[in-house]
């Protein structure tokens, strides 16, 4: 194969233009690609913006799929199956407007849970989620009633049949991890990416800090709320069109 | 008090019918101590993560560091982490670490040491699918394009065998 002189000149100067670039400054984005031996950091903070006006009534996608990842639909009692994420209704007695909104764990950056727990099993990733040792969880309960979203689930049963990455057991407090396994592998959460398959395109997750992510830039540019704004938790979970 | 020697030999002679009897009772000689790894799916590669010897004393230590490191921040190198554990050791027959022959149970069985790992971690494998990566939504092409070259660059790069 030979080159000719025009096409030498390309290659060397995209070399040249490439090598100019300040060593650190990368072109494309990797924040998602932290290496499994890197401990998370809180130079990221893992969030999810959901758009209400795009949630439609009826529609449950982000329920079955948190289910489906996480093992959670177990042949246990209706009454006291765990829920991680669920959909609520709201209706404006006064007009009848109906809307449609996931909850689930707010992931809040001051998490009451953590604040209550006498073990230290609630506690808070340096990367924003909020998490459930369950090694050391007692079952005590307390999170749940600290929690002003009523996020958390306590596994009555014995369980059987666990996802290999979604460890659940009887007598521990547990809750939406924002598929943190899959986050660590630089993948979305299953509500999330049912949400933009099979849904009505209303989540967005990414991380808030990071400038350049979707998240970060229509946080900046568009209304967002947290819901109890008045407890200032700084929720990792933000909602439009409230 | 001095016995007679009548007396010494009636002793000696039950005596010895005792040991006898219960020799004859027991089956004769004993049986060799049962080995906890007899029949045991021993696991996929040719060695573990690390000597045989250091795994068995230690493996508990390498679960409970890896297990703080995974949970609290998130390192998930699998060399000790017990998903990979179960990858490897799960017996093909029952698709499990558990069980009579199974790896685990076997020899904590064995050794009447319980754990409770498996009462919340699945003891049978479970891979990540090509499949379950390619679900990802339209909407977010730029992170799933990421996504997704990571996890089949990690499917390919991670033979089931595992251990590095």
């Amino acid at each position: 194969m030979s080159i000719d002189r025009r096409q030498f000149l390309a290659v060397g100067g995209a070399v040249a233009a490439s090598a100019a670039l300040a060593p650190g400054l990368r072109l494309v984005a990797l924040a998602e690609a932290r290496d499994p031996d890197q401990a998370v950091t809180s130079l990221q903070r893992w969030g999810i913006l959901v758009d209400t006006t795009r949630c439609a009534e009826g529609c449950s996608a982000c329920v079955t799929a948190c289910n489906k990842e996480n093992g959670l639909e177990q042949n246990v009692r209706l009454d006291i199956r765990p829920q991680w994420i669920r959909t609520v209704t709201l209706r404006d007695e006064q007009t009848g407007y109906v809307q449609t909104l996931p909850m689930m764990c707010q992931h809040c950056e001051e998490p009451p849970c953590a604040d209550v727990c006498p073990t230290g099993a609630s506690f808070r990733r340096a990367d924003g989620i909020v998490l459930v040792d369950r090694h050391i969880c007692i079952g005590c309960r307390y999170c749940m009633m600290a929690c002003p979203y009523k996020a958390r689930s306590f596994v009555d049963e014995n369980l059987t049949d666990q996802r290999a990455n979604v460890p659940r057991g009887k007598g521990t407090v547990e809750a939406c991890t924002m598929c943190v396994h899959r986050v660590d592998e630089g993948r979305i959460p299953a509500c999330v990416e049912a949400c933009n398959y099979d849904g009505g395109k209303a989540m967005t997750f990414g991380d808030m800090k990071d400038p350049a992510s979707e998240i970060a830039k229509r946080l900046a540019t568009e209304q967002s709320e947290e819901i109890r704004p008045d407890l200032n938790l700084d929720t990792g979970v933000r909602y439009q069109g409230l | 008090m001095k016995l007679k020697l009548g007396a010494w030999i009636t002793a000696i002679v039950v005596v010895a019918a005792f040991f006898a009897a219960a020799y004859a009772l027991s089956g004769g000689p004993s049986e060799p101590v049962p080995s906890p790894l007899t029949g045991v799916y021993l696991g996929k590669g040719t060695k573990c993560v690390a000597p045989v010897a250091v795994m068995r004393r230690y493996h508990m230590q390498f679960l409970l560091h890896q297990r703080n490191l995974t949970v609290h921040e998130g390192i998930r190198t699998k060399r000790f982490l017990l998903t990979n554990c179960v990858d490897c050791h799960a017996d093909p027959k029952t698709n499990s670490v558990l069980g009579k022959h199974g790896f685990c149970a076997s020899c904590h069985e064995y050794a009447a040491v319980q754990i409770d790992c498996f009462s919340c971690h699945s003891p049978h494998p479970e891979r990540v699918t090509a499949a379950s990566v390619m679900t990802l939504a339209p909407e977010h092409s730029r992170l799933a394009e990421m996504v997704k070259a990571t996890a089949l660059a990690q499917i390919q790069s991670d033979p089931v065998d595992g251990p590095k």
